[in-house]
């Protein structure tokens, strides 16, 4: 994202290598959301709700798709300010065919849709903390003023050249940006919502693991068009990210495994997987400072924290963040963000930060506090008024029911016949 | 006659069936049912934390037999569903008043 400033105004032309990169990472991080978050999402959720869980990714996909060509991407990626974009591409008109992005050797329509994909998937997350108790409506309705009131500014923020940006902070893909923004925001809807009936006390288990594993599978598949995308260019940067997004999402995935294995005597799957996403949100941040060494250390320090943050949600503050949005995704892409000034430089492979160590650290703690910060209140606004135009739970009656057949007139699973 | 309804654990059918197969029974009907004893179900760890599974996976076997080979096969249903640990499950014998052969229409022992 920095080598916009530096690149403006150099002539360049659309070269067929980055284009096809690109094309082909957006394709993968469409794929995160579609199936891959409504699969890991499904799986843990109780049989009556699978399918209230996929209607909400396919919806939330289709709501931040459209705002994100209404204004999402104007606002997001348009002129100098430090707090928000200008309105100079609504409707993305404000190019033609050949148009192409400043500061990048792709076409402006490839760079759009790229970035689309990651205004899909971070409402999306969110999902992971409201299921089994929300009003459809209340989905639509969140997402879409989250889209533009959290995610558009956050992203101009720090992508589209906004005050954070000009601080110098580093979020090479999202650790700030998708994973601090919806982990947050999970955790005031969960609190503002409150707990499923049966919470604490008698939450059912995930109701199939297997189809956790399948959709865990395919988002780490699915990160590396995420991460190695996100150097907008098929060379060097893109590479290492990739290599450094697999080796922490495997160190994450044993390390989460050896904990359950020592604390309860056996490993998990659903743990294994946690593990996995854990140490993909954590290298999200990073995964174009670090090397191999810094990526492993990360992937490790994901688990060990994301572990304990899962609990902390959970049992010591009772807070019904149903999938853990916070405890994985939110923790994760804190960690990576404030841990990575100190990891870059661990090995080989690592790229230079835009400011000394201890300097680096202060900004990328500003970054995440002043995001965590906004993300909360504006989610609580946001979640409050929500409340007032359609209500925010289903009834008890439904809840107990399901919302797949309560809230959709469908039933995941039929037996026999 | 009577029909024997053996709550048994899943894993072993197969020797059930083949105990009941070795002495001579033809036919049994398997159902995957939920239900605790004194066993009172069991729990499972997701992400560190317990989830209580009350109801556990069992399945139900139930075999129409002359009265006259009850015993036997009520013998050799426990020998082969033991395992000595909790959760073993049960056998219920009940009298059965009539069977019918639906192929045929035969009534009463022929049609067992």
């Amino acid at each position: 994202m920095t080598a916009k400033q530096a690149n403006q105004g150099a002539t360049t032309v659309i070269n067929g290598s980055d284009t096809a990169w690109l094309m082909t990472a957006t394709v993968l991080v469409l794929l995160m959301t579609l199936p891959a978050l409504a699969l890991f999402y499904g799986g843990l959720v109780q049989a009556k709700n699978i399918l209230s869980v996929l209607v909400q990714c396919c919806a939330v996909a289709c709501v931040a798709s459209v705002l994100w060509f209404v204004c999402g991407y104007s606002l997001t990626y348009s002129g100098n300010g430090a707090w928000l974009g200008d309105l100079s591409a609504v409707f993305l008109q404000n190019g033609n065919r050949t148009m192409l992005h400043a500061g990048t050797n792709i076409p402006e329509s490839v760079f759009v849709m790229f970035q689309m994909t990651f205004a899909v998937i971070t409402p999306a997350l969110i999902i992971g903390a409201y299921v089994e108790r929300i009003r459809f409506s209340a989905v639509l309705w969140i997402s879409a003023l989250w889209l533009l009131i959290v995610y558009v500014p956050v992203a101009h923020w720090v992508w589209g050249g906004g005050w954070l940006a000009k601080a110098g902070v580093i979020d090479f893909a999202g650790g700030i940006v998708v994973h601090v923004t919806a982990g947050v925001s999970a955790l005031v809807i969960a609190w503002t919502l409150k707990p499923r009936v049966d919470f604490p006390k008698s939450v059912r288990p995930p109701h199939a693991p297997w189809m956790v594993m399948v959709g865990a599978s395919l988002l780490w598949v699915g990160w590396f068009g995420f991460n190695a995308g996100s150097a907008l260019a098929a060379n060097a940067d893109a590479g290492m990210a990739m290599l450094t997004t697999h080796l922490s999402a495997a160190t994450a995935t044993l390390v989460w495994m050896a904990i359950e294995w020592m604390s309860f005597g056996k490993p998990s799957l659903v743990g294994a997987v946690t593990g996995t996403i854990a140490g993909l949100a954590t290298i999200t941040p990073a995964a174009g400072n670090v090397g191999p060494l810094g990526a492993v250390v990360l992937g490790a320090a994901a688990s060990l924290v994301c572990y304990g943050a899962v609990h902390v949600v959970k049992r010591v503050m009772v807070v019904d963040d149903a999938l853990d949005v916070l405890g994985v995704h939110g923790v994760g892409g804190a960690l990576g963000t404030l841990a990575l000034p100190f990891l870059a430089g661990l090995g080989v492979g690592g790229a230079a930060l835009h400011h000394p160590v201890g300097t680096q650290f202060l900004v990328q703690a500003e970054g995440v506090v002043a995001v965590a910060v906004w993300s909360a209140v504006a989610t609580f606004v946001i979640t409050k008024v929500t409340g007032m135009i359609v209500g925010l739970r289903v009834d008890r009656d439904h809840e107990i029911q399901g919302l797949d057949f309560s809230s959709h007139g469908e039933t995941g699973y039929h037996s026999g016949r | 006659m009577k029909l024997i309804v053996a709550i048994i654990q899943p894993h072993r059918l197969d020797a059930v069936r083949e105990a009941l197969t070795a002495i001579g029974v033809e036919g049994m009907t398997v159902s995957e049912v939920r239900g605790y004893g004194r066993q009172k179900g069991h729990t499972e760890i997701y992400r560190g934390a317990e989830y209580t599974i009350a109801f556990l996976p069992k399945l139900k076997l139930e075999v129409a037999l002359p009265s006259a080979r009850v015993e036997d096969a009520v013998a050799a249903i426990t020998k082969a569903a033991r395992t000595g640990k909790i959760g073993d499950g049960k056998i219920f014998t009940l009298d059965l008043e009539s069977v019918l052969r639906v192929r045929t229409g035969e009534i009463g022992e022929s049609a067992l």
